[in-house]
């Protein structure tokens, strides 16, 4: 069934393709080289590579807060780049505004005043479960509530589309692993399409529905690998042989990857 | 005892100290007070003139707080100029270096000539406390997280959200370090003004009391005007910092107590 999910998925019209594209920097480092990529609507899709594989690279070109050397980025859908939630790996918080205020940042800036936008900032700290640390500071919470906070200000808008830069990376494992469930209960209620970016194979088998496996120096697809485990997942899911054979999987190909960008 | 405590307890010891050590030995030199007065005749003149004083005080405080005033005005505006204009910011920069680099003593004799006393004052005041603002928000609006910048590129936002919500926050903590020496700079720039302008035989501030006071060889008020002045910088330090503190105290490592 849930095989046949996945199938489904790809019937679907991308919400976003990459088409060849490709990002030189200023200093001649060729970062992406002729990167392809469909995601479709409703998907969770990790790029998984090593570090300086251009895979954060990507996700601002799609973002749009970096310009493609070559290539187009495909917009088929109604989402285009201004219909999207980002989360950096950092969380990236005023650390001068309250938790209301940094969630309510995006509406701000589109114009909202604060009764335009209180209901909206206190569903998406609800979503988060920050509901009762709307008058924190940032400096006042861990860094998996920062993280949190981070992800209901990306939730605020109502995106169709989620961009995760390693978000939890710098997490401890037992507070990533509360993220990683917490996020997909998100994703599976709220049925956003994810692009999340991670160097960690356990954790892209965890979330994903397909892993694209990226080459360093230049990035480009080395291969694409599909977790077709049903969700939720969860805990007995992470003890599974079905997860270490996937993990496995991505593994080999991240190997693979690696060998044939040449990185170490 | 408190770390706190030991902090007020160990200087208030060494003002003892010194000020006894400063008793006795114009108790012991049997010094004449144009010489060196000893600290209770320096008191007692501040009590005595106090009418004069007082009036002078008023004078040289208003002359710092304009003078501070316009600095954080000045210095701030230009400083948003230049983030805004990379052009503007490289035809005027090395002109507020070079009004910073030139001794403001050198300066004030020809803002006099050309300025109404008050105006060449406060002049003087302005160009000794505004290149500390200019330069520290100048670094706090371009230090913001890169992060939060692209997130705001992200969400359309204008240049002018840009500057109020995010690079004025984040150069607040630079901007009030910036205030803070500007204020005792205030205070410098208009008494070395005063002091300019007090030789010019005009002036009846603090530093023309000095001046004054220095050629009757009244010693004791000298001191006392003095004690006014290193009062009044304490004060304005204080002050200065108690607002930084107000203004940081939620979320600036600086300004947050840590517990452990």
């Amino acid at each position: 069934m849930y095989a046949s999910m996945a199938g489904a998925n790809s019937a679907k019209t991308p919400v976003v393709a990459l088409r060849g594209v490709g990002k030189t920097f200023a200093n001649g480092v060729v970062a992406l080289e002729s990167l392809d990529l469909n995601v479709r609507e409703g998907e969770f899709v990790t790029l998984l590579g090593p570090s300086g594989c251009g895979k954060s690279t990507a996700l601002r070109i799609v973002a749009g807060l970096s310009e493609p050397s070559r290539g187009v980025v495909e917009w088929p859908g109604d989402a285009g780049p201004r219909k999207l939630g980002f989360v950096f790996q950092e969380p990236t918080l005023m650390p001068w505004a309250d938790v209301a205020a940094n969630v309510r940042l995006p509406l701000k800036l589109q114009g909202l005043s604060e009764a335009q936008s209180r209901e909206r900032v206190a569903l998406a700290l609800d979503s988060v479960g920050l509901t009762s640390f709307s008058g924190a500071y940032p400096r006042e919470l861990s860094g998996g509530m920062k993280m949190r906070v981070s992800i209901a200000r990306a939730l605020v808008t109502e995106p169709k589309l989620l961009l995760m830069d390693e978000p939890f990376a710098a997490l401890d494992e037992i507070t990533r692993f509360k993220l990683n469930n917490d996020l997909l209960a998100l994703w599976s209620a709220l049925g956003k399409t994810v692009i999340f970016v991670t160097h960690s194979v356990f954790e892209s088998v965890y979330l994903s529905q397909r892993i694209v496996v990226m080459t360093s120096r230049p990035g480009r697809v080395f291969k694409e690998l599909a977790v077709d485990a049903p969700f939720p997942r969860d805990e007995s899911f992470r003890t599974s042989a079905d997860y270490a054979g996937f993990c496995r999987r991505a593994s080999e190909a991240l190997a693979g990857a690696m060998s044939a960008g040449g990185a170490a | 005892m408190s770390e706190r405590a030991l902090r007020i307890v160990l200087p208030a010891i060494v003002l003892a100290l010194v000020v006894m050590a400063w008793d006795l030995v114009v108790r012991i030199g049997a010094l004449p007070p144009y010489i060196l007065p000893g600290p209770g005749l320096v008191l007692s003149t501040l009590i005595s003139d106090w009418e004069i004083l007082s009036g002078s005080l008023a004078v040289t405080l208003l002359t710092t707080f304009e003078g501070f005033l316009l600095a954080a005005i000045g210095g701030i505006a230009l400083a948003v100029t230049f983030n805004q204009s990379r052009l503007i910011e490289y035809s005027l920069y090395p002109y507020a270096v070079i009004l910073q680099v030139t001794p403001v003593v050198a300066i004030a004799p020809l803002l006099l000539i050309y300025l109404p006393q008050h105006a060449a004052v406060l002049a003087c005041a302005w160009i000794v406390a505004f290149f500390p603002v200019l330069a520290n928000t100048t670094l706090g609006l371009s230090s913001v997280d890169h992060n939060l910048a692209a997130l705001f590129q992200l969400y359309g936002a204008s240049r002018a959200q840009i500057l109020w919500n995010l690079k004025l926050p984040a150069a607040l903590p630079h901007i009030l370090a910036g205030l803070r020496i500007a204020g005792g700079l205030a205070l410098i720039g208009a008494v070395v003004a005063e002091i300019a302008a007090g030789s010019a035989g005009a002036g009846s501030g603090l530093a023309y009391r000095i001046a004054e006071s220095g050629y009757r060889l009244n010693i004791p008020r000298m001191f006392a005007a003095l004690l006014l002045l290193s009062i009044a910088g304490i004060v304005i330090f204080f002050a200065l910092s108690a607002f930084n503190h107000l203004a940081l105290r939620h979320w600036h490592e600086s300004a947050v107590k840590q517990e452990r």
